[in-house]
């Protein structure tokens, strides 16, 4: 979630009163943004001299565009709160009705197809109004344009260029400019090397580094107004003197494009001489079907239920209440001439948030209160309450192996590759483990396919216990299946372990005797080889690295005439310990429960 | 030669006993000075348990010489032994006559400077004669004090050990006098009930020592649960009382499709970054969602195409996120973010179910499990957490109505006084977060996250359109920091959790406190 600062009181000067603490976190609670930190009781940093005025930090959804910015949280609370209306946002062609055009080149669908226009003409600028543009800006990008990679902005003084504007894409050897605040004119090749350790732009120029063209908005003298997502030209900078500004958008994808046009021009045309009006760009770009003109700023008109409205809030509000109550979150709401079941709902183009009637009900429910909502009860359908099998036996295990006196650690379910193969001394088929693509840490390379490094790290790290450490765990290992749609299945594990001056081996085998007694599996003291077979376990010493040699079984079962082998336990071999880091001898006892379901 | 005990401290008791007879009071140190503490201690607990005599600990700071001090005691201070050196030498003393008449460089050095200091040497043509006739020698007429008495004025003390001649230590010792039950022989004591006092009737005419009541019992050799877990079966058992089912979530690895995509979580959105979430890079890629068993008839191919195209250009009444939707994307597999993914596969599989009157049956799911996330580790942060989460499906629910399951549902867990803030959750709409008020912390905390779900996602899957589903979640780890005060999350999961905190956590019982 986008965290907002704005200057605390220029928003209660805007908002028409003075908030305690306490009444301003209540009206956030309640339209449902949260106020993070108010920093008047801090101590704020002082710039040339002047200590920055107190802050509310304001946590907004991720989906309020319209509220990344000191105008658009200052506009919807007065909406919310109903100080104001709606505004009504308008394209005003210019007198001369000769718009201003960007004619794109098919070249640029190689590296980012998309442009938009618009002119906020006659803007007045203050130094908080212009921190603000620029601030909405680096949110937008940072947010909804997923750091600038689906879309970026560039804002120009128009008054410096000239259109028609056109949106090409170059070879980056063949275009120089000088880049904003910059006094050395680049080429778009050398640009990337001059910027490449530079805090702020170097991340974004991975975008279009080794795309074959580098897209350019240039003016009718050939003039690089940007190097989009990269940086504008100095050339047509905005100044807090800048009266006409020309905004260009680019994009890959379309949509996000017109929603942050939309927003761009929404949450500033308001210091427009007439306010809450925009000049409209007109996009040339028929390669692509996309030429229009930019924005249109139209509401979108849609419908919604009246009965879906009130029966999911729980509400019986007339047709009328409800569109008052929408009112309250910006829309324009009527009851339909042609269906007494329907509203007609205008939705402003700052609400992009709004994809269906499921958003229009719950702002029916936030302008009632969501704490003020009728708790009517639901239909109680008579559902019957079940554990999950493999859980149900899983704690019958985890029951007794704590009645046994050994206490139960969770370890974590990634590990490092070495934990679970080389330093159990054991070995990598290939076959067998899930690994991450990603992970930051070498801990968290794989999923493990054995309970055993994390019961072993987890005595590692508890070295001044007393002696003898007993402890286990029942949780899931997971192994990589080719079979199955998600090509890996989780299994169930019980396993244990002990440490001690001896080796407790005999311990951890009275365990696995004792959870089979305890699960009504009999010990088959014969073994495979008994002439008759019976269901049961039995053991058969085991020659694996892991363990010390001749210190070691494997553990059977043959359930309903199948036998298989379920797990193993031992002395851990001492160079096991050694790779852990362990000083005294461990025994560890892993099975697999789910052949017990 | 005095045999050898078996037992020190029996000799030692009686040896106090014996000192005790003719006096009133006794010093430890003083009368015993070679006993070791735990001596003379232990054979004072085993008198004083049978009252014979009572004690008292007494803590004290001597003062010890160093062996400098010891050497100033001896032959005076550096300064008073320059002095003396050039007073016996009529008409003074050059310097290097000085050392040679101390025999000790360094003392000569450091003396020399104190006797200029005092002004009792002064330089005259390159030879250092006495400026008065006699000196006192204050240091060390100190260090014999304390050499004696082994105290000194506080000041004194501190001032003589900043200048490195002594060191202090504390000394323990007790002072010990006669106890109501006074005697010269220790009567033997009984200190248990035996099997062969009673087949002999010994016990009859035994004395019994006193049990201490003061002090705790024996240590249990006992198993433990996790607290987590303890903390899990509490949450269970409120599911279960309130009808859930638990979910299959015994399966880490998920796909794109059931983690994000079908819970209408856009490609683009940032909790699909590699930032958040840990993808697989073996195995690659997951195989489309299809039938998992044999009489399993759902059309997964449709279903699969529904979420494209609610994704892409809208439907159900949605006009989508507009974006073209990759099934690449889709079919990456990832370790789970959320249990939302195996309640997006339940509520698919209640999409082909029917109850009596043929419509999808009402019902309520349930899981607590382990969900995964690529977050850089920290005090609240481990990349591996548990989620608890419910889902209830039902015709009509309302908004009100999930507060109210809330308000049951956390009551039986002594929350109350819930507070409801709207939110915004991509596969919920409307979305509330769920606050409570703490006591302890004194503000308000979040305890969960919660909303109905999109029709984007529901009717997708088949759900009839006036099914209407709750989905909420919270943490298992957050509510059990709370509670238990742990301020640091690894303290409660991995393999660094302290074992003494496992075995010594108390019962959960949320309803209680």
């Amino acid at each position: 979630m986008p965290t907002i600062s704005v200057d605390k009181y220029k928003l209660f000067e805007a908002l028409g009163r003075k908030f305690t603490k306490q009444e301003f976190e209540d009206l956030c609670f309640e339209f449902g943004i949260e106020l993070d930190e108010d920093t008047e009781e801090e101590e704020r940093p002082i710039v040339d001299g002047v200590q920055e005025p107190p802050q509310l930090k304001i946590e907004i959804p991720a989906n309020r565009y319209d509220m990344l910015c000191f105008e658009g949280i200052a506009l919807n609370l007065n909406i919310f709160m109903g100080r104001t209306t709606p505004p009504n946002f308008r394209v005003v062609e210019p007198k001369d009705g000769i718009l201003q055009t960007i004619t794109v080149s098919p070249e640029c669908s190689k590296v980012r197809p998309y442009v938009s226009g618009a002119i906020l003409r006659n803007i007045k600028f203050t130094k908080d109004r212009y921190e603000s543009f620029i601030a909405l800006q680096d949110k937008l990008h940072q947010n909804l344009a997923r750091q600038r990679t689906l879309v970026s902005i560039g804002t120009h003084d128009l008054d410096t260029i000239k259109g028609p504007f056109t949106y090409e894409a170059l070879p980056p050897r063949d275009f120089k400019f000088v880049p904003l605040n910059q006094t050395q004119e680049l080429t778009g090749e050398t640009l990337m090397t001059f910027y490449e350790n530079d805090r702020h732009l170097g991340r974004y120029l991975h975008i279009i580094k080794d795309a074959p063209v580098y897209p350019l908005i240039l003016d009718a003298n050939r003039v690089i107004c940007s190097l989009p997502p990269i940086i504008n030209g100095d050339h047509s900078k905005i100044t807090l003197n800048t009266t006409n500004v020309f905004i260009e958008i680019t994009a890959t994808d379309i949509t996000k494009l017109d929603i942050v046009t939309d927003m761009m021009v929404t949450m500033f045309s308001e210091y427009c001489a007439e306010p809450f009006t925009v000049e409209p760009v007109k996009i040339i770009s028929d390669h692509n079907n996309q030429t229009r003109v930019t924005p249109h700023l139209r509401p979108r008109v849609t419908h919604a239920e009246v009965d879906y409205l009130n029966s999911c809030t729980g509400l019986n509000e007339s047709r009328e209440s409800l569109c008052k109550l929408l009112s309250k979150m910006a829309y324009v709401a009527r009851p339909s001439d042609k269906d007494p079941n329907l509203l007609e709902v205008a939705i402003p183009p700052t609400r992009a948030d709004v994809l269906h009637q499921a958003d229009i009900m719950e702002d029916v429910a936030v302008c009632y209160g969501f704490n003020r909502l009728p708790r009517s009860s639901p239909n109680r359908g008579a559902t019957v309450a079940a554990p999950l099998p493999i859980n149900k036996l899983s704690d019958i295990v985890r029951i007794e192996a704590a009645m046994a006196g050994w206490s139960e650690v969770m370890p974590l379910t990634l590990c490092s590759h070495d934990e679970n193969f080389a330093w159990l001394n054991r070995k990598d088929d290939g076959n067998t483990v899930v690994r991450l693509a990603n992970p930051k840490t070498l801990e968290y390379q794989v999923v493990r396919t054995s309970l055993l490094p994390g019961l072993i790290k987890t005595i590692r790290e508890n070295k001044g216990h007393s002696l003898p450490i007993k402890i286990f765990e029942a949780a899931d290992v997971v192994f990589k299946d080719e079979k199955l749609e998600r090509r890996a299945r989780n299994e169930r594990h019980f396993a244990a372990a002990w440490c001690g001056k001896s080796s407790g081996f005999e311990v951890v085998h009275g365990l696995l005797d004792r959870l089979l007694l305890m699960l009504r599996t009999n010990f088959i003291a014969d073994g495979k080889d008994a002439a008759v077979k019976p269901d049961g376990y039995w053991i058969e010493e085991l020659n694996e690295d892991t363990f010390f040699h001749g210190h070691a079984a494997a553990v059977y079962l043959r359930l309903g005439g199948k036998e298989q082998r379920i797990g193993e336990f031992g002395i851990l071999h001492p160079s096991v310990l050694e790779k852990f880091d362990l000083r005294f001898p461990v025994s560890t006892l892993e099975i697999n429960l789910e052949v017990f379901l | 030669m005095a045999p050898v005990s078996a037992d020190p401290t029996g000799d030692i008791a009686l040896a106090i006993l014996q000192a005790l007879a003719n006096t009133d009071q006794l010093l430890s140190t003083e009368a015993f000075p070679n006993v070791p503490f735990d001596t003379a201690k232990a054979a004072l607990d085993r008198l004083s348990s049978r009252s014979m005599v009572v004690y008292e600990q007494i803590e004290r700071q001597e003062a010890i010489l160093e062996a400098e001090a010891e050497e100033i005691v001896q032959h005076g201070s550096h300064e008073a032994r320059v002095f003396e050196a050039v007073h016996k030498a009529l008409g003074g003393l050059s310097i290097s006559d000085l050392e040679t008449a101390i025999g000790d460089k360094n003392v000569t050095k450091v003396g020399q400077g104190k006797a200029f200091r005092e002004k009792w040497i002064k330089k005259e043509d390159n030879k250092l004669v006495a400026l008065v006739d006699t000196i006192e020698d204050v240091t060390r007429a100190q260090l014999q004090f304390i050499k004696e008495t082994k105290s000194h004025d506080a000041k004194i003390i501190a001032d003589l050990k900043k200048r490195k001649l002594l060191n202090t230590q504390k000394v323990i010792s007790f002072k010990v006098s006669k106890g109501p039950k006074f005697a010269l022989e220790i009567v033997k004591e009984e200190t248990d009930l035996t099997a062969d006092m009673l087949a002999s009737g010994s016990w009859k005419a035994a004395n019994f020592k006193p049990y201490n009541f003061k002090a705790l019992g024996a240590n249990q050799v006992s198993g433990a649960l996790h607290p987590l877990n303890k903390m899990r079966h509490e949450f269970r058992q409120i599911f279960f009382e309130t009808g859930f089912t638990e979910m299959p979530t015994n399966q880490y690895i998920e796909t794109g499709f059931w983690n994000f995509d079908a819970l209408f979580v856009p490609q683009q959105h940032p909790a699909r970054d590699l930032q958040d979430t840990f993808y697989i890079s073996d195995p690659l890629t997951a195989g489309r969602p299809g039938p998992v068993s044999a009489d399993d008839r759902q059309n997964y191919d449709e279903y699969f195409e529904n979420v494209k195209q609610v994704h892409e250009n809208g439907k159900y009444g949605s006009i989508g996120y507009r974006y073209p939707w990759a099934e690449k994307e889709s079919l990456r597999l990832v370790l789970r973010t959320h249990t939302t993914s195996v309640s997006a596969a339940m509520l698919h599989k209640l999409a082909a179910k029917k109850g009596p009157d043929g419509r999808v049956p009402p019902a309520r799911y349930f899981s607590i499990d382990r969900v995964f996330r690529n977050e850089a580790v920290d005090a609240t942060h481990l990349c591996e957490f548990h989620q608890v989460e419910g889902v209830i499906a039902d015709y009509g629910l309302t908004l009100g109505g999930l507060m109210e399951f809330f308000e049951t549902f956390f009551h039986k867990m002594g929350l109350t006084d819930l507070k409801f803030k709207p939110a915004y959750n991509p596969y919920t709409e409307p979305s509330m977060e769920l606050f409570s008020y703490h006591k302890g912390l004194k503000k308000l905390v979040e305890i969960g996250n919660s909303g109905m779900f999109r029709p984007e996602m529901l009717e997708a899957m088949g759900l009839p359109k006036d099914l209407r589903v709750y989905g909420f979640g919270l943490s298992l780890e957050r509510p059990t920091m709370i509670k238990y005060a742990i301020q640091n999350i690894r303290e409660l999961l991995g393999h660094q959790v302290d074992l003494n905190f496992i075995e010594r956590n108390a019962a959960v019982r949320l309803d209680k406190d």
